[in-house]
């Protein structure tokens, strides 16, 4: 069975169906794209996975376990991460407070043993792992850049940040929304050989939604395509690429008639 | 697969306990309301007219809510902004009304012409109340625009807390009493009601109000401009509404709605201080949640429904339920109301009028 | 506008550019400036602020009315006579003739307010409206014998004092802040006279006190200068090295830091154990009473300032610690009187702030911002509602309260004066100093900052949300109920007035004033904003038009506060910034490109 099953996934705004009936799955290991024109639903479906918003009908089974209903921070102890499109850090925090944050779920100390100081171990435990996982994108957020705020980050680098916050919380499934919106040419290419090595070194399966098709096409095994919240294409880059319906609904009835 | 579906118990019930305690909150009021009114009624200990009175007494009262819960309505509509100093707007009202007619009281002109006296005072408690609310929004609001809800919100704080201090320190801080009117002396049967005469002269007046108000949001360019702003202000500056005007407008005539409560208030009620806005300010505000912020109906329900709640509340239940002296509690129950409705109905009784949106 | 001609930020700005022309004061902004002044000025005066303290000398018999009437046109002259921001790509301003215009302007518009005002109280009797406003104010105002001449004075004494201001700018910076620091130091000596002289008294120091200060109070005009001169010698000679504790801990080597941290805070904590033979009785018990509102501003800052829970029913709390101590300890309660000590009591005391905690906490935690303070604020006034009425009254006593609450004793001695209760309350402090750094830095801590900053990001990172907030409440409640708890044993007896809103309120300037978040901004905004009025007595009447006035303030012009916390200081990375908006010019051509 695979890792993470979509079966008949439905949720509507006021009478527009952002997700239609959607089935779909992920193996474990896999990168699979999600693509489909502005407000085809995909943001939409990764809300409904990590439980941000409530579905209307359907199941998501994580590991034979149907997670809907769920609250999101269970979602995430169940091993979902998540990135946001227009990044969504903890802008007062320090980069490493932010990365320090999502180990939440895995470690214990509450109040009372933070008061009695019986929490050291684990803080350093924390601190450590935080660091680590910020030396993973090289040396870009380490050092001084420990110590300064989210906010005064480059937009690039808080996108970083929000993977590597991701990664802190020891993830089996990353959901990426939009991992290059706004870089550049040279950050887009250093984003798509860094998803590949999340799977690589780190084994996550992942699941993208991206708008460059360079980058689709270099990171997924598998693309799946939606329109107005329905499924319309399942298979390989070039079998989706290829496919009439994706194209219509990128480029419109007319384009394809013209072709 | 459909099996498995089923097998699967959905999960909606977030965190279960939590919900039962609210619940159970929810449960046992209802069951003190019924209870406490029923020993109440069954009891007898008031009589028919004695009722009678009380709900006269909160229709007026909540016709004073209402008038000044259109003000928060109106701002938080077009701004979503809780403008905590909106009570000392309304205070400020009562405290020019207090003014002028001390002042005509010592010329005579008061008891020659007494409905003028009292016109005169209700346009000046307005106009006051009017430029103090655009002078606020102007001065302490406007430059806040756009930043997070909190930071314009603890400057209202500090607004409210300058607002009386500086009446205190002006005006003096001792109760303002209004001079006699003999013309308000007595009652009036209406429809076998006796009722008070200047509580039917607070009625009447806020219906007038009301209705002006209406045709002003609904009829004219100006309320045109005022719904467009409060769907979305930026959408309205490209289509030529000057937003900045409107928003001064809105805090104007819900300036001007919380003068004329003041005035009305302070007529009812014989006196004024400069601390005397915060109670009825919190319970205008109680008031507007209560019938769906944003909604300017809403506000006028919310409005009465809080005075009949707070008059007939404490005789009703409370003394019912085996209180003593219930009366003191008069204003805990408001809070209580406040409360319990952003608990289990923040959207109140006929809805926000405006779109959730996240926070 | 200018913008557009800024080079990208990090390169060097290129030399062979032209530079526009320099952007220069507003003479307009000046104009209305003043006539803000001008009101700021007449309010003074018809608030009775003016007269309230014409007698409290500052130096040399000059009351502090009359300073606080000239520093309105000296300070918003200044104000109005600060030149634009320099912006890359323009001439840098140079001061000159124009600022002293501005301030001349301001200072001139704020006499004829001024003098305006006074011809009308002259010539009519307002008094009926404007209670303070009476012939001993017209009397005061009238320098120059008759009123035409007074506003003449007024008019032309007010253009010189914001020429004056203006002028400043003309100081170079290395000359200004040692005389803006001396200036204010002068002016805390005079106005705390009385608390100088007792610390002298008792440190032996007397002959420095009657040399600094004379008979009729105030300081003397040789006093005023010495004063003026050392602090001003001393900011001269600190200027390229300031005196921070936190810089110079830094400077250190990471092994070393912890040891200095500590035996700095030992050095804090030995020379506040000194303070009440210093300070004596009167004044120990002001260091109290701020030390209690200390308490209750730390607690305050954690639901505030790290979980971004703005409360502002933070009073009930505060009852419920001092109500619980009452009844517990105090053989006058009605209904219930076991009659413990206060140790005993301290459990009660604290699991009934856990469960008013919870009580409160629960309700409101689907709730955001404003909703949650409105709500919170209900259940303060619910609280002070239910303990004075006669309902409960054979618990709480009602209106007459409980009296009667014995004092602290402590190995057997019974902490009687406010010297001795001074040490239990700074226990207290320093356990609950050290309880906010613990928490700011632990699991817990950042899951509060993670939902101040974003909630729902929070929740989707793995907080328990619902759990995180109820703790929050669960401490804010303790600490407060600490505070609440001494109180009750300072004053002996609780009553339901006491309780008001205005306490919360009080609180929450403090925090928000000394600088969210903030431990070091908090203590200073406790002593400087709690301590302070008590003892300028004078100020009392006045004290919530000030927090109301520095409320507005701080929201507009330093919502950070005055002591931010250390992460809120740090300014954006110049290069980072130049690469964000080169950034953002680029995914706008890619969306472009994609619609």
């Amino acid at each position: 069975m695979a890792l993470l099953e979509i079966n008949g996934l439905s949720r509507s705004f006021g009478g527009v169906k952002a997700i239609d009936e959607l089935d779909m799955h992920v193996e474990s290991g896999e990168i699979v794209s999600v693509i489909g024109p502005n407000g085809a639903g995909k943001t939409t479906l990764f809300n409904l996975i990590t439980g941000l918003l409530p579905t209307d009908s359907g199941e998501i089974v994580l590991d034979e376990r149907n997670i809907v209903g769920l609250r999101p921070s269970q979602i995430l102890e169940l091993g979902i991460a998540r990135t946001f499109q227009n990044v969504r850090l903890f802008p007062e925090m320090t980069v490493r407070e932010n990365v320090m944050v999502a180990q939440h779920c895995r470690t214990r100390a509450g109040v009372i043993p933070a008061i009695l100081r019986l929490n050291r171990r684990e803080e350093e435990q924390i601190r450590k792992k935080a660091e680590e996982t910020l030396a993973f994108f090289g040396s870009r957020l380490v050092g001084y850049r420990f110590d300064q705020t989210a906010v005064s980050l480059s937009y690039a680098n808080r996108r970083r940040l929000e993977i590597a916050r991701a990664m802190a919380s020891d993830p089996r499934i990353v959901l990426l929304d939009e991992p290059t919106a706004g870089m550049n040419p040279r950050e887009t290419q250093e984003m798509t050989e860094l998803i590949g090595r999340l799977r690589e070194e780190r084994t996550y399966t992942i699941i993208v939604i991206e708008h460059d098709m360079r980058v689709v096409k270099g990171v997924s095994d598998r693309v799946v395509a939606l329109d107005y919240g329905k499924k319309i294409a399942d298979g390989t880059y070039e079998e989706v690429a290829h496919n009439d319906r994706v194209i219509e609904a990128y480029l419109g009835r007319k384009a394809v008639a013209e072709a | 697969m459909a099996e498995a579906v089923r097998s699967r118990k959905r999960r909606t019930v977030q965190l279960p306990i939590l919900d039962s305690f609210l619940w159970l909150i929810r449960i046992v009021a209802i069951l003190a309301v019924v209870w406490g009114s029923w020993v109440s009624i069954s009891s007898g200990r008031l009589t028919g007219q004695q009722w009678r009175n009380l709900i006269v007494f909160g229709v007026s009262q909540g016709s004073v809510y209402a008038l000044i819960a259109l003000g928060y309505t109106m701002v938080y509509g077009v701004l979503r902004f809780i403008n905590f100093a909106h009570g000392e707007v309304f205070m400020l009202g009562g405290m020019t009304a207090y003014f002028i007619t001390d002042g005509l009281a010592r010329t005579g002109f008061w008891l020659s012409q007494p409905w003028l006296s009292l016109l005169i005072a209700l346009v000046a408690g307005m106009t006051v109340s009017t430029l103090v609310a655009v002078g606020l929004e102007r001065i302490a609001y406007r430059p806040l625009r756009g930043k997070p809800r909190l930071i314009p919100f603890i400057t209202a704080i500090g607004a409210s807390f300058f607002l009386q201090y500086a009446t205190g320190g002006l005006f003096g801080v001792d109760f303002k009493s209004l001079p006699n009117a003999e013309v308000l002396a007595g009652s009036v049967r209406f429809a076998g009601i006796q009722v008070v005469k200047p509580q039917l002269v607070v009625i009447i007046t806020a219906v007038v109000m009301m209705i002006g108000l209406y045709f002003l949001v609904e009829k004219t360019k100006a309320g045109r401009a005022m719904r467009a702003v409060a769907e979305d202000a930026e959408t309205a500056a490209l289509m030529g509404v000057n937003v900045d005007r409107t928003i001064s407008m809105v805090f104007g005539v819900g300036g001007a709605m919380a003068g004329a409560a003041g005035m009305l208030f302070a007529l009812v009620f014989g006196q004024v201080d400069y601390f005397s806005g915060f109670v009825p300010g919190i319970k205008a505000f109680t008031a507007a949640v209560l019938g769906g912020i944003g909604n300017i109906p809403g506000a006028m329900v919310g409005g009465l429904t809080l005075g009949l709640v707070e008059s007939l509340g404490p005789s009703l239940v409370l003394t019912g339920l085996g209180v003593r002296a219930a009366h003191q509690l008069k204003d805990m129950f408001a809070f209580l109301v406040l409360v319990m409705v952003l608990i289990f109905r923040p959207t109140g009784i006929l809805g926000e009028r405006l779109a959730e949106e996240r926070a | 506008m200018a913008k557009t001609a800024k080079p990208a930020a990090g390169q060097a700005p290129p030399e062979h550019r032209e530079l526009l022309p320099a952007r220069q004061v507003d003479l307009r902004k000046a104009v209305r400036i003043g006539l803000a002044s001008g009101a700021a000025a007449v309010f003074i005066a018809a608030d009775g602020i003016l007269l309230k303290f014409a007698e409290t000398n500052v130096v040399d018999g000059v009351g502090l009315g009359y300073l606080i009437l000239v520093a309105v046109p000296l300070v918003l002259g200044y104000v109005a006579a600060k030149p634009p921001p320099r912006i890359e790509g323009f001439q840098e301003a140079r001061a000159g003739i124009r600022n002293l215009a501005a301030g001349g302007i301001t200072g001139a518009l704020t006499g004829l307010t001024l003098g305006l005002f006074l011809f009308v109280a002259g010539s009519i009797n307002i008094r009926p409206v404007f209670t303070n406003v009476s012939p001993e104010l017209v009397e005061r105002l009238t320098v120059g014998g008759s009123v035409p001449i007074a506003v003449l004075l007024m008019l032309l004494g007010g253009a010189a004092v914001g020429i004056l201001g203006g002028a400043l700018h003309l100081i170079p910076n290395v000359w200004r802040r040692p005389l803006f620091g001396a200036v204010l130091w002068v002016l805390a000596f005079g106005l705390l006279e009385d608390v100088a002289e007792t610390i002298f008294e008792n440190t032996g120091a007397v002959y420095v006190d009657d040399f600094l200060y004379q008979r009729g109070g105030g300081l003397s005009a040789v006093g005023g200068a010495i004063v003026f001169a050392v602090f001003f010698a001393l900011y001269v000679a600190l200027r390229r090295r300031p005196l921070s504790v936190s810089a110079f801990v830094d400077g250190l080597p990471e092994n070393r830091r912890r040891p200095a941290r500590l035996a700095i805070g030992a050095l804090v904590v030995l020379l506040l154990l000194i303070l009440p033979p210093v300070f004596e009785r009167n004044y120990t018990h002001i260091l109290n009473v701020a030390g209690i509102f200390l308490l209750m501003a730390l607690g305050l800052n954690i639901v505030v300032g790290l979980a971004g829970l703005l409360d502002l029913g933070y009073v009930a709390f505060f009852a419920v610690g001092a109500y619980t101590t009452a009844v517990f300890t105090s053989p006058g309660s009605p209904a219930f009187a076991p009659e413990l000590t206060f140790w005993a009591a301290l459990p009660a005391v604290v699991l009934a702030a856990a469960v008013a905690g919870i009580l409160v906490g629960v309700p409101v935690l689907r709730m955001r911002g404003d909703y949650l303070a409105i709500v919170t604020l209900g259940f303060g006034e619910i609280t002070r509602l239910i303990v004075g009425s006669d309902w409960a009254a054979p618990v709480f006593g009602a209106a007459r309260g409980v009296r009667g609450i014995p004092n602290i004793t402590f190995l057997g001695i019974e902490l009687d004066r406010p010297q001795e209760l001074y040490y239990v309350i700074l226990a207290f402090l320093v356990l609950v100093v050290y309880i906010s750094y613990a928490l700011q830095d632990s699991r817990m801590g950042r899951a509060w900052m993670a939902i101040r900053e974003d909630e729902t990001v929070a929740e989707a990172m793995g907080i328990n949300v619902v759990a995180a907030k109820l703790w929050a409440f669960i401490i804010g409640a303790v600490l407060a109920s600490f505070g609440g708890a001494l109180y009750a044993t300072q004053i002996g007896s609780v009553f339901p007035n006491t309780f008001k809103l205005i306490v919360s309120i009080t609180v929450l300037v403090v925090i928000i004033t000394g600088g969210l978040a903030s431990v070091p901004g908090v203590i200073l905004g406790s002593l400087v904003l709690v301590g302070l009025p008590e003892i300028l007595r004078q100020f009392e009447e006045y004290r919530f038009l000030i927090y109301g006035a520095l409320l507005i303030f701080m929201m507009l012009k330093r919502p950070e506060g005055f002591i931010p916390s250390r992460r809120r200081m740090q300014e954006l990375h110049e290069e980072e910034v130049g690469q964000d908006a080169w950034l953002r010019t680029q995914q706008e051509r890619h969306s472009a490109e994609a619609g």
